[in-house]
């Protein structure tokens, strides 16, 4: 009987593909084969690791080896001496960025120490093509304990016990959700999940269909027998076309398996899964929106109530859930409510996944027991902010949300104290803004995607959103006049009170959370025409300081428009009437002798 | 006669043509399957390279709905093209992450390089310059897809390089 001895695990998530992973992995395979080691050693091709700046990661176990930015020319090393001779390639293990010194083992590195994974805990550990592995760590158990030894209320009481709320941004309570369908009369029911993982900035779902999708069959099927629906449909993203590649091919297996399909498991319960695509619709994550989409129409938002529990897709009781909180229903059903129950906080259980990406060291995906502090999550697992720049904002919960200033990063995160600070928890998307972030810039870029989003069928959302860019346009030129700050807040009151959907009921926030925190940035560009960040454009002037420049004409010949004069070894100078205030002679310049 | 049918896009109703031959199939396979619409468009896109009216036409005939139907869908989702589009689709992500780490700055150097704006092609049809949602791929940022291939962490000074490599093809 074959032993293998080592499993080389590389990442395939689409952060490692784009830095090229395909090739390691071959190029591995052919050396491991060209040495004859087939027989002991085994690469399997896995989900993300969530850890993507570093990639392409390859991880061997049973060590839990950690190697960083491998190349295909690295491979026949890696296989000499840490598969041949057992000793470490130090050169491509982990290296913190505050700490020269290499880190060996993969639970030593920062960013992972203080994470809890739980619904990221299969992703980057089994090979996601493979039904085997994943029943190989104890999946598709849940629903055979389910379907053998419990009735629908006994799962939907589990449930209720275990605290899971909605991870998709509302923080619904799952098992009350549940509860209503089932409720809900009618034979013919559905079970949607959500992975239309809009939020830019949030990428947890996508990794979990690329890494664990079998999790995502197993507790669709689970919600199928606990509220009696035989047919589920994921809705995902078309940009995402590594994750639905991976859920078709989990879904043949699992049909081939008799898993899904007539009598699952032998049982009378009978399950099935298709996917529908997205065809890119920021309104399409909001539940009615998406079942219109599912039913082929035109994504736009339905008055609630009817609930979708109560009348939802083709008009019957349809059980939405967006894919993280299905991640952990198989785990609380095998483990128990209590397990799950003792993580988080009292009234937010378990874990959270965050996507932790912009001006931050560590950039990937972590996944914290809730109540964990943003502090934490910034300095201790995302390793702080590049270059030894400030820290200025942190954004949770994407184009619904706010960004929070350096003072409330002591928030505990979860659902309640985030909205108590004017944010929300939203999907999970945590984008981190050093001092070059201008906040003015960053509302109106969100209110540029909300009003571009907006499916256009209410007038707040659809006119107010639009006229609110207009005004905060006008600010960052430098036109805004304080009145302009008034009817920003008058016309977030409007919008937020009177628009159908949660779209436009949390289109203002942004715009509403940078006035509460960064005020003194709104008046600064509308009072003193500065903007100290350096981003808004209008408000910029470049000069040169003469006592540092040497003539090097360095910025002249990379100047677009020529308004730079000034002959070699002598001090040039920048013609403000024909500077476009592009930058180019900024970053050009070897002497810092140009300023803004 | 023949020669005229294949060098020009109006050929709507020619069975022979083999585009068309194969969204039949697609609209065959999707028939009687609720809500089929967005499958079907998803697939004729990637047949077509984007939605031309006559190829909405036919859709509409084929599943027998209004063509106002389809053109409703086919105008309310951005994935959906109504006009051709140049060999290479260059896509640079605009969400949030991307943002704060300078696609703004990617995007400039792709309009200065190719000599075109957010949302047109090259003249030769061989690009066309969009800016996408987030794609997920927020670890990398900036990140930037030309058709399927994902670029990360990249800077404006390594977009002539990227733009030499399709060049070459």
């Amino acid at each position: 009987m074959e032993h293998i001895r080592s499993h080389v695990l590389v990442c395939a998530g689409t952060g490692c593909s784009s830095s090229g992973c395909k090739a390691v992995e071959q190029a591995m395979k052919a050396e491991v084969d060209r040495q004859g080691l087939t027989s002991e050693v085994k690469i399997v091709e896995t989900g993300c690791f969530g850890f993507c700046k570093m990639g392409p990661i390859v991880m061997v176990y049973p060590e839990g080896s950690f190697y960083c930015h491998v190349k295909p020319e690295d491979v026949v090393e890696l296989v000499n001496e840490h598969l041949l001779k057992g000793r470490m390639v130090d050169r491509l293990l982990y290296r913190d960025v505050h700490n020269p010194k290499p880190e060996a083992f993969f639970n030593d590195i920062g960013f992972y120490k203080k994470q809890h994974r739980v619904a990221l805990e299969h992703c980057g550990a089994i090979d996601a093509e493979s039904i085997e592995e994943y029943i190989g760590v104890d999946g598709y158990q849940a629903l055979a304990k389910v379907l053998t030894s419990m009735t629908p209320a006994e799962v939907i009481h589990t449930l209720k016990q275990s605290g899971l709320r909605g991870r998709g941004g509302g923080g619904f309570p799952a098992g009350v959700k549940w509860e209503l369908a089932a409720k809900s009369p009618g034979n013919v029911k559905y079970v949607v999940c959500n992975a239309d993982e809009g939020d830019p900035g949030a990428f947890m779902d996508r990794s979990i269909l690329e890494g664990d999708p079998h999790s995502i069959i197993e507790a669709m099927a689970i919600a199928g027998y606990a509220i009696g629906a035989n047919q589920g449909y994921v809705y995902v993203r078309a940009e995402y076309p590594i994750a639905v590649d991976r859920l078709s091919i989990a879904i043949d297996q699992a049909r081939k398996l008799g898993i899904l399909g007539d009598g699952v498991f032998e049982t009378n319960f009978k399950f099935d899964v298709s996917i529908r695509l997205g065809a890119g619709a920021f309104v399409c994550g909001e539940e009615t929106a998406l079942l219109a989409s599912i039913e082929g129409k035109r994504g736009m938002p339905k008055p609630r109530p009817p609930y979708p529990a109560v009348r939802g897709l083709w008009d019957k009781p349809t059980l939405i859930n967006n894919v993280e909180t299905l991640v952990n229903v198989p785990k609380i059903l095998l483990k128990g409510a209590e397990w799950f129950a003792s993580m988080g906080t009292e009234k937010s259980k378990g874990t959270k996944v965050f996507a932790l990406a912009g001006n931050i060291n560590n950039t990937g995906l972590v996944e914290v027991p809730m109540g964990t502090t943003l502090r934490e999550i910034v300095y201790d697992i995302g390793g702080g902010i590049p270059d030894n720049k400030k820290f200025k904002a942190c954004q949770t919960g994407g184009p619904s949300g706010g960004c929070l200033p350096v003072e409330l990063l002591d928030t505990p995160v979860d659902y309640d104290s985030l909205i108590s600070v004017g944010s929300m928890m939203g999907s999970g998307g945590l984008i981190v803004m050093d001092e070059d972030t201008c906040m003015v810039d960053v509302a109106r870029f969100f209110l540029d995607f909300t009003q571009d989003e907006s499916c256009g069928k209410c007038v707040p959302c659809r006119e107010g959103t639009k006229r609110m860019l207009e005004i905060l346009e006008r600010i960052t030129k430098g036109e805004g006049t304080m009145d302009d700050i008034t009817l920003l807040e008058e016309l977030s009151e409007t919008i937020k009170g009177a628009s159908l959907c949660g779209l436009g009921q949390t289109a203002p926030n942004p715009v509403l959370a940078t006035l509460r925190f960064f005020r003194n940035e709104y008046e600064a560009h509308i009072i003193d025409k500065c903007c100290s960040a350096g981003i808004c454009q209008s408000l910029l002037s470049y000069s040169i300081i003469a006592e540092k420049c040497k003539g090097c004409t360095l910025c002249k010949k990379a100047c677009p428009v020529d308004a730079i004069s000034g002959s070699v070894k002598q001090v040039h100078t920048i013609d403000a009437a024909k500077c476009i205030k592009c930058g180019a002679c900024l970053t050009k310049c070897p002497f810092k002798a140009i300023v803004r | 006669m023949e020669e005229k049918k294949s060098c020009c896009n109006c050929n709507y109703g020619n069975e022979a043509d083999p585009k068309y031959v194969e969204l039949d199939q697609v609209i065959a396979k999707f028939k009687g399957m609720e809500g089929a619409l967005i499958m079907i468009l998803h697939r004729a896109q990637g047949i077509f390279g984007y939605l031309p009216e006559e190829v909405q036409r036919h859709v509409a005939k084929e599943l027998n709905i209004p063509l106002t139907d389809v053109y409703g869908v086919t105008t309310f989702y951005s994935y959906f093209s109504l006009t051709p589009r140049g060999k290479y689709r260059i896509a640079v992500c605009m969400g949030t992450a991307c943002y704060v780490r300078g696609a703004g700055d990617i995007v400039s150097a792709f309009e200065k390089e190719l000599g075109i704006k957010v949302g047109q092609t090259t003249e030769d049809k061989m690009y066309t310059l969009e800016v996408s949602r987030c794609i997920g791929a927020c670890g990398i940022a900036p990140v930037m897809t030309v058709n399927e291939d994902v670029y990360g962490s990249i800077s404006a000074d390594r977009v002539p390089g990227i733009l030499a490599k399709y060049n070459a093809k």
